[in-house]
């Protein structure tokens, strides 16, 4: 069994759920636009994977395995809407800059990945820990995109304005793309490659070797 | 592991029990929250009527800053403002109005320039009287329409001439961040503050793609790469200030009718 720091740790960078598993990467494109919304959503998916890691551990000896994936689903769902309340509740603006994205966390597949794969095959409380470890991983990679995005997408940091943009009289001139979610595609790219270059571990085996040029000969 | 986890007595038992947990805690949570949550939109809706009015405090509490607003409700058809009571009026909700048939009329294809289908019968109105001498110095009028993605929802407000813009804000949209989204551009919307609505009894008011010539009265910059939200924003704004929306009203107001 694998120990309690090891579980908490290993998945922000040696086994982290987006660079390596490549998992949940619909959601790190859509909210990572700005540092509050990608800090936002980080702290809504952690708490959801950890405590459906948790709930679906203290079950897992009671669930028939012909409706398993049912019975996790059910216990995201719950926790997703009850998380959806509390921040239209208590962090309105941020709420509505989520949209519909922190209802979407029931499809984001590092949640459905860990409890299957992890929660029902260990106690509540290593569980419960492996949920805010990959939860963690996954807001590492979402605050570093975020951070690249606000901050040459729209010269500024949780809000904060940091390089002074030529509309409101600055000298910085924004990227636009970098605002537009396919960017977060070649900013994940680059994350994934600065890991695998550190380390190589995590480099996949190709699956097929690219045979050699053959020079096409006249007839004889 | 237990081998009787997948007797079909077993399986029902752990679904039902599930079920029964998981719906008492998100029922629990929806319950508990919503007099928080309902008290937070409609601070956001009057946080915006009193910025379209160009007079928010942000160090001031919104609930104590609305209370210089009057709230009536105009009937669209007539351009006057019905008659009910205090009660009736603050329930009244017009976005909930438009999508009953009951309390909204179906628009034509030609008269629906902001494209959104149904236009409620009456419309809340907000009259912001600073000096309190009786006479309304700025009107809050809701005003929606689509743009690119979403439907844009906001306020404008007019000085008391009924012609000169004092402010405008959207509330609500779901245009692309720093595109569409701009629409939220504080130095964007501060452009909107004293042009004029209408050019001999015409809408002019409109954006400019390219940017507005300098002292157009009438010209609003266009977005940068939102082409079609910065249409829609056109389009809302002279269908709501038009025939179809509050011009009757407007008229009545200059005219002192009412």
């Amino acid at each position: 069994m694998a120990s309690t720091k090891e579980v908490l740790v290993s998945p922000i960078f040696a086994n982290n759920p987006i660079a390596l598993q490549v998992l949940g990467i619909c959601s790190a494109l859509a909210v990572t636009s700005s540092m509050t919304v990608a800090l936002v959503m980080s702290i809504a998916l952690t708490v959801v994977t950890a405590f459906s890691n948790l709930f679906v551990a203290m079950i897992r000896n009671h669930i028939p395995s012909s409706i398993r994936i049912i019975v996790q689903m059910t216990v995201i769902a719950s926790l997703v809407i009850v998380v959806d309340q509390v921040l239209k509740a208590f962090a309105y603006e941020i709420s509505k800059q989520l949209s519909v994205f922190v209802g979407l966390i029931i499809t984001n597949c590092i949640v459905l990945g860990r409890a299957e794969a992890f929660a029902m095959k260990n106690p509540p409380g290593l569980s419960f820990l492996d949920g805010i470890g990959n939860g963690l991983g996954y807001s590492v990679v979402l605050l570093a995109v975020g951070f690249v995005r606000e901050l040459f997408g729209a010269g500024k940091l949780f809000g904060i304005e940091i390089l002074p943009l030529v509309t409101e009289g600055g000298w910085y001139n924004p990227n636009g793309l970098l605002l537009l979610p396919p960017s977060a595609f070649f900013l994940i790219g680059i994350f994934i490659w600065v890991l695998r270059s550190v380390k190589p571990a995590q480099v996949e085996e190709p699956e097929y070797s690219i045979a050699k040029h053959t020079v096409a000969k006249e007839g004889v | 592991m237990s081998s009787n986890n997948d007797s079909i007595k077993k399986t029902l038992t752990v679904a039902l029990s599930l079920c029964i947990v998981c719906s008492v805690v998100v029922s629990g949570a929806a319950v508990s929250l919503r007099s928080q949550q309902q008290f937070n939109a409609e601070a956001e809706r009057k946080r915006n009527i009193v910025q379209a009015a160009g007079v928010y405090d942000a160090a001031k509490p919104i609930t104590e800053q609305f209370k210089q607003f009057e709230t009536r409700v105009v009937d669209l058809s007539t351009g006057l403002y019905v008659d009910w009571s205090d009660e009736e009026i603050a329930a009244y909700d017009q976005r909930k109005a438009a999508s009953e048939p009951a309390t909204s009329r179906q628009l034509d294809k030609s008269e629906d320039i902001a494209s959104i289908r149904r236009q409620a019968n009456y419309a809340s109105v907000y009259l912001y009287d600073g000096n309190q001498d009786g006479e309304a110095d700025r009107v809050v009028l809701p005003i929606h329409g689509y743009g690119l993605w979403s439907t844009l929802y906001g306020f404008m407000a007019l000085e008391s001439d009924v012609n000169t813009v004092a402010g405008l804000t959207f509330y609500s949209h779901a245009e692309t961040p720093g595109l569409g989204g701009e629409v939220d551009n504080p130095a964007w919307k501060a452009q909107w503050v004293g042009k004029n609505v209408y050019d001999d009894g015409e809408v002019a008011l409109r954006l400019v793609k390219g940017g507005a010539a300098p002292g157009d009265r009438y010209g609003v910059d266009g977005l940068a790469g939102a082409t079609l939200t910065g249409r829609g924003v056109s389009n809302l704004v002279n269908f709501w200030m038009g025939d179809s929306g509050f011009s009757g009203y407007l008229t009545n107001l200059k005219e002192g009718k009412i």
